[in-house]
């Protein structure tokens, strides 16, 4: 990934090789790259899991796996694609695109963002570590109390998730904080909030979800740790004593639900700036997109309950959720609408990026119908807990959230690289993916409806699920051939593709403004001075501002010095909570690292 | 690399964040600390609503109305307080560019935040002894986390000032560093909100 910026040494120029280049970088464009490879290494473990799991349910009664092999390899599957493969992959976006759409030569914290790259790659190394040392996690992502408690869960299987979750937490929190003030504070000249691109304000609207959600699942995991490591152990959950499991659910899908909206809305803000793009036209109501974001994440918070109609809330409460998660399908139609808007009657240019945008659409339009489904509790006590739920997640979390990632790696790329991804590769790629995906995940609807059961690990003959299962195996194998056609264009065009310029779809936003494709590490010599929205396409006419960003002579730029205290900080911390399972041997050091790196961090000047 | 570090460290103190233009006209770290304080509200607003939730639902005792000190949680509730007016007039001398008030008034507001945890230190131990662990029942689970994860934000305060504090002696705090003791304060002001709702809640509302 050798950059090529100004030839002449500059106080701008870091060091931009090497491996100690890369621990030691606060440049939210090299932080983003780490955070985008080490996203994509842990998604196919993620998938390498998933095959797993639909190989063993290849057949009825098969034993490819063990039953309690099976319960780790569900419960590993959703928390590596949650916590170690779509958000980091969102973040990886929000860490390259957002300073450059703001006109911003890195974001407002670049130590604190190498943190919570380091935090995030070491809780992701850790919460996998318990593979090796047979306690891997296994009840489930959602780790439903009693059942994580000491009395069924002896190993350290659920220590290992609820400490790696924490670990993950603060990488997120850190990230989240870094964002918000990135975007409220180092905006361009005249960038008002409603000339932001819709990707940096759903990226903003997600930050604020992260930093008010996390909060509740840290209290219920702490909750967890104390009735599961403290020598004294706490009755939270122990019902013997008079703790509510309820209480587990409640405050879990309390941060659960916003949750998904904080794995939705990058991409939904990605495909804001695809389709406009390749539709040559502005987006449709762009105001209307925007407060629909606000309104989505603003009733996120008043859905949890419906991941608990089978609890017995009682009328009132399920009454309540269940208009609530009706009511929050309005906004989502709206930019469902608004996006179709933007397409009717524009110039369409059908690059890959393009379609999978399309593809964006159409499948999460099928996922938010089941949604809409689960919505009422009758139809709901029905299908929960059955392959249908495991369907509708996956056309929203694939269907939606990758599918819109993917548009905007195919979107992104020659600004990162300087080069294009195959197109050809790119439409097999496109293709393969959607039709495996609904061999894989639209069978499931079927069988779940029929009852097949879901984290239970396999099922007998003559239920009539082994046809729906095979169809299921046979997509998810054909996905993983999909995602190999993937792989081989993104290496491929990294090495090959051909030169991108600075512009190369003739985009409307901030960040198809800097002088060169990749952007020089300052971003911007001069910080653009923006008069409206889409600024990009209104610099012809009488009324045309002419966005003015410098070439690529950073000389005079005082750009952070790199630093390896935040790697050290992040070490430190990772080793100190790996001590509240394995005791002061490791808590001690640990946590000595994390004071003196901290202190070290805090001491050093930032530039 | 660590010959830039090096020298990066000799070079006299730099404040760059402090001149920078930002949209809004606030300094970024100001900014990103509020942010941090809404989510510690959801963190502790989490804690108090578990409390809440199982008042009352003790099947053994002690039970709070049995055990809690007002008298003395008074008391300690008063010191953390004046804690805050104290770290007001730290502030108010840092501004001033006075640096020997600015140093009193830390050295006071850090001391009062060590009297406040030594009388939660001396409350958990006379309540293990009159039998509530966390163990015990709910109560003690709840109120235990509860107000120990109040103590320990406290302590990170206390060390968070005495840090400041002998940073006054060094070029790293002087006058003009204010920022660095006003997002200290901002700290400190809210863990003392904190623990009015908590101090109402659990022992004048039992």
């Amino acid at each position: 990934m050798a950059t090529t910026v100004a030839a002449a040494p500059t106080h701008a120029e870091h060091a931009k090789s090497g491996l100690w280049s890369w621990v030691t970088t606060v440049d939210h464009k090299r932080i983003a790259i780490l955070y985008f490879f080490t996203a994509l290494g842990f998604f196919f473990l993620g998938g390498f899991e998933a095959l797993l799991i639909r190989l063993q349910l290849a057949h009825a009664g098969a034993h490819v796996v063990t039953a309690q092999q099976y319960n780790a390899l569900f419960t590993m599957h959703a928390t590596t694609m949650i916590f170690l493969a779509l958000m980091p992959m969102s973040v990886a976006f929000f860490n390259y695109i957002i300073p450059l759409q703001l006109g911003a030569r890195d974001v407002a914290f670049p130590r604190l963002n190498a943190f919570s790259y380091w935090v995030f790659l070491f809780g992701g190394i850790f919460m996998n570590i318990s593979f090796l040392m047979n306690a891997a996690p296994d009840g489930g992502w959602y780790g439903y109390a009693t059942l994580t408690g000491k009395a069924f869960s002896p190993t350290h299987s659920i220590d290992f998730w609820a400490v790696g979750l924490q670990i993950l937490g603060i990488a997120s929190l850190a990230g989240a904080f870094n964002f918000i003030t990135t975007i409220i504070n180092l905006r361009a000249p005249g960038l008002g909030f409603m000339r932001l691109p819709v990707f940096t304000w759903m990226t903003l609207v997600t930050s604020f979800l992260i930093i008010l959600a996390f909060p509740v699942i840290t209290v219920a995991l702490i909750e967890l740790m104390f009735d599961r490591l403290s020598p004294v152990p706490t009755n939270f959950f122990n019902v013997a004593k008079g703790g509510d499991p309820l209480l587990w659910q409640h405050l879990f899908w309390v941060f659960g639900h916003p949750e998904v909206y904080i794995l939705i809305l990058p991409a939904m803000g990605i495909i804001s700036e695809v389709l406009p793009t390749f539709s040559g036209k502005p987006l449709f109501g762009y105001a209307f997109v925007v407060y629909s974001g606000m309104f989505i994440g603003f009733m996120g918070w008043g859905v949890w309950s419906h991941h608990m109609f089978t609890v017995g809330l009682g009328p009132l409460g399920d009454t309540f959720f269940s208009l609530a998660t009706m009511l929050i399908a309005i906004p989502t139609g709206v930019k469902i609408f608004n996006w179709i808007g933007t397409m009717w009657g524009g110039a369409i240019r059908l690059t890959t990026s393009m379609w999978f945008a399309i593809g964006f659409i159409s499948m999460f339009i099928i996922g938010g119908l089941s949604g809409i489904m689960h919505s009422s509790p009758p139809a709901d006590t029905q299908q929960n807990d059955t392959y249908f739920v495991v369907a509708h997640i996956h056309y929203v979390l694939f269907g939606g959230t990758m599918l819109g990632l993917i548009a905007g790696i195919y979107y992104w790329f020659p600004k990162v690289t300087g080069r294009f991804m195959s197109e050809k590769l790119g439409k097999w790629h496109f293709w393969s993916t959607i039709i495996s995906m609904n061999l894989t995940f639209f069978p499931m609807h079927f069988s779940g409806l029929l009852g097949m059961p879901r984290r239970v690990y396999t099922y007998q003959k003559g239920m009539g699920f082994e046809l729906y299962n095979q169809m299921s195996t046979a997509g998810a194998l054909l996905l993983a051939v999909s995602l190999l056609i993937f792989l081989h264009n993104l290496t491929r065009s990294i090495r090959k593709g051909d030169p991108a310029p600075a512009n190369p779809w003739n985009g409307a936003t901030l960040e198809w403004a800097t002088a060169t494709s990749p952007p020089p590490e300052f971003n911007f010599q001069k910080i653009p001075t923006v008069k409206s929205l889409d600024p990009l396409w209104h610099q012809e006419g009488p009324k045309g501002h002419k966005i003015d960003v410098g070439g690529t002579d950073g000389r005079g730029i005082h750009m952070p010095n790199p630093s390896y205290w935040p790697m050290f900080t992040a070490l430190g911390m990772t080793v100190m909570m790996a001590g509240l399972i394995f005791g002061f041997g490791l808590g001690i050091p640990g946590g000595l690292l994390f004071v003196y790196s901290f202190y070290r961090w805090a001491l050093e000047p930032a530039s | 690399m660590s010959e830039a570090i090096a020298a990066a460290a000799g070079s006299p103190p730099v404040v760059h964040d402090d001149h920078h233009y930002t949209s809004t006209g606030q300094n970024s770290r100001k900014v990103l600390f509020w942010t941090f304080i809404g989510s510690e509200c959801m963190f502790f607003g989490s804690l108090i609503a578990t409390y809440l939730i199982y008042r009352g639902r003790d099947k053994v005792g002690p039970h709070p109305h049995e055990i809690l000190n007002i008298p003395l949680t008074s008391v300690s509730a008063f010191v953390l307080l004046m804690s805050s007016l104290t770290m007001v007039l730290a502030l108010a001398a840092i501004q001033r560019g006075n640096m020997g008030k600015t140093r009193l008034w830390l050295a006071a507001t850090a001391t009062l935040g060590m009297m406040f945890v030594g009388f939660q230190i001396y409350e958990f131990n006379h309540f293990v002894h009159e039998g509530l662990t966390l163990s015990t029942n709910l109560f003690g689970s709840t109120f235990y986390v509860l107000t120990g994860f109040h103590g320990t934000h406290v302590l990170v305060g206390v060390i968070w000032l005495w840090t400041l504090f002998f940073l006054t002696f060094t070029k790293r705090i002087g006058p003009g560093n204010d920022l660095d003791v006003e997002i200290c304060g901002l700290y400190w002001h809210f863990v003392d909100v904190v623990w009015i709702a908590i101090f109402t809640l659990i022992y004048l509302l039992q």
